[in-house]
């Protein structure tokens, strides 16, 4: 259980995927303009994650790793330079699936999410969940964890970040440094801040 | 060459660049940017994966139904990312393991989907195959002027040879560690936004809030 929670802590804190990996970082700048929106594709990207992780997990434990294939009686065969298409694939089957069952069964909530799911599939967070989770050979617990874990730390970040560009929309900036210039310095700034948990060991 | 081509292939450098103006593909562009060696392979492996999907895209473009769109591109440009993926880990298996995951990703680099959708679907092979290159250089000239400062401020060092002495070697220059972390890119790409933008004013965005200026001396009314 105490490795569970610190892989979470790590994959929200110190291994954040938005601020210290830069993952997402188009939606991150597109989209963090207002706190209320930021906060509905937070909370998708969080869903996607949590569902996506732990999928791609149990395909590539079962089918795609070296000899993963040794359940069926065929040794030898490792399939890992698959699992780009692979993950790809689920991410985008997931999303879909996820749209239409929402559309059917929480219409309020398909409304509040709507534009942002389908822009999902190719937010790299979401690639990069599932990449890492096979770079580091994360079991199928853990991936349930990490998948939880880093969506949070994402929705965590963008929404942080709206509430600051929402203060900044008041301030007197220098007209080539409005926009996307300070934008890109407040991101630092945050990371930097970020930075400050990467000293702690779990 | 012609005009054509010509505007299709550097226009993506400063006027119309994928990172500072259309905000795309920006992760890879902070994160592999700590070395120069890197960054040199990132962009070489991005701008062939961009100009050859643009091409087999828009070779495909008239036969793609648009409902199914999306998913067509996605598998032609992942596929494409395996070939670079094993390339790298059979001849440049170093690197290829710094990248790490970042090699994946270009699969979600959305300078490769957004100029699939954007250009390739409506133009011929070959002026895509040019626009993705263009593009692809576009995306490389901000990752190399990144890795230049970030390597030379942060270790001394470019491309592994000393530029600049160090102090632990009897030099002069006391590395910044900082340059070495995650901030520093952001930092340096807001910075080179600034430039691009101070250079080609049109570029600018605007608030959607005046300051209102206030005013000085006696009774005067802006």
């Amino acid at each position: 259980m105490e490795a569970y929670i610190s892989l979470f802590v790590k994959a929200v804190f110190i291994e954040n995927l938005a601020l210290s990996f830069f993952l997402g970082m188009c939606t991150f700048l597109a989209v963090s303009k207002k706190i209320s929106t930021a906060m509905g594709l937070g909370i998708a990207v969080m869903v996607v994650q949590t569902l996506t992780v732990p999928a791609n997990n149990f395909i590539y434990q079962t089918l795609l790793k070296e000899d993963a294939l040794s359940w069926i009686g065929i040794t030898g065969v490792d399939l890992s330079f698959l699992s780009l298409l692979s993950c790809i694939g689920m991410i985008a089957a997931i999303v879909q699936i996820l749209e239409m069952i929402l559309d059917k069964f929480f219409p309020a909530l398909y409304q509040a999410l709507g534009i942002f799911l389908p822009l999902i599939t190719v937010n790299c967070a979401i690639l990069a969940g599932s990449l890492f989770m096979i770079e580091r050979d994360y079991n199928f617990g853990e991936s349930v964890v990490y998948g939880i874990g880093s969506g949070f730390g994402w929705a965590l970040a963008i929404t942080v970040m709206a509430g600051v560009r929402e203060k900044l929309k008041y301030s007197d900036i220098p007209a080539a440094l409005q926009g996307l210039g300070i934008t890109f310095i407040t991101a630092g700034l945050m990371s930097l801040g970020f930075m400050a948990f990467s000293g702690i060991q779990l | 060459m012609d005009k054509e081509t010509k505007k299709v292939l550097f226009e993506p450098l400063v006027d119309n660049n994928p990172i500072t103006l259309q905000v795309l593909g920006v992760c890879s562009a902070l994160a592999v940017t700590s070395q120069m060696s890197t960054s040199l392979i990132m962009a070489l492996a991005l701008t062939s994966v961009t100009a050859c999907s643009s091409a087999a895209i828009s070779a495909v473009r008239e036969h793609i139904p648009s409902s199914i769109r999306i998913i067509v591109q996605m598998i032609i440009i992942a596929s494409l990312v395996i070939v670079v993926d094993q390339l790298l880990k059979a001849f440049a298996f170093d690197v290829s393991k710094k990248l790490s995951v970042f090699v994946g990703l270009i699969i979600t680099n959305c300078i490769v989907m957004g100029r699939a959708e954007a250009y390739a679907m409506k133009n011929p092979p070959l002026q895509s195959f040019v626009d993705g290159i263009g593009n692809g250089l576009g995306y490389s000239l901000i990752l190399v002027i990144v890795a230049l400062f970030r390597e030379t401020l942060g270790s001394g060092k470019l491309l592994g040879f000393d530029v600049l002495p160090l102090v632990k070697n009897g030099g002069w220059y006391v590395p910044n560690g900082m340059m070495l972390l995650p901030p520093s890119a952001f930092f340096i790409i807001g910075l080179i936004i600034w430039g691009f933008r101070t250079w080609k004013p049109k570029q600018v965005e605007h608030n959607e809030f005046k300051i209102m200026s206030i005013a000085h001396g006696e009774g005067g009314h802006h």
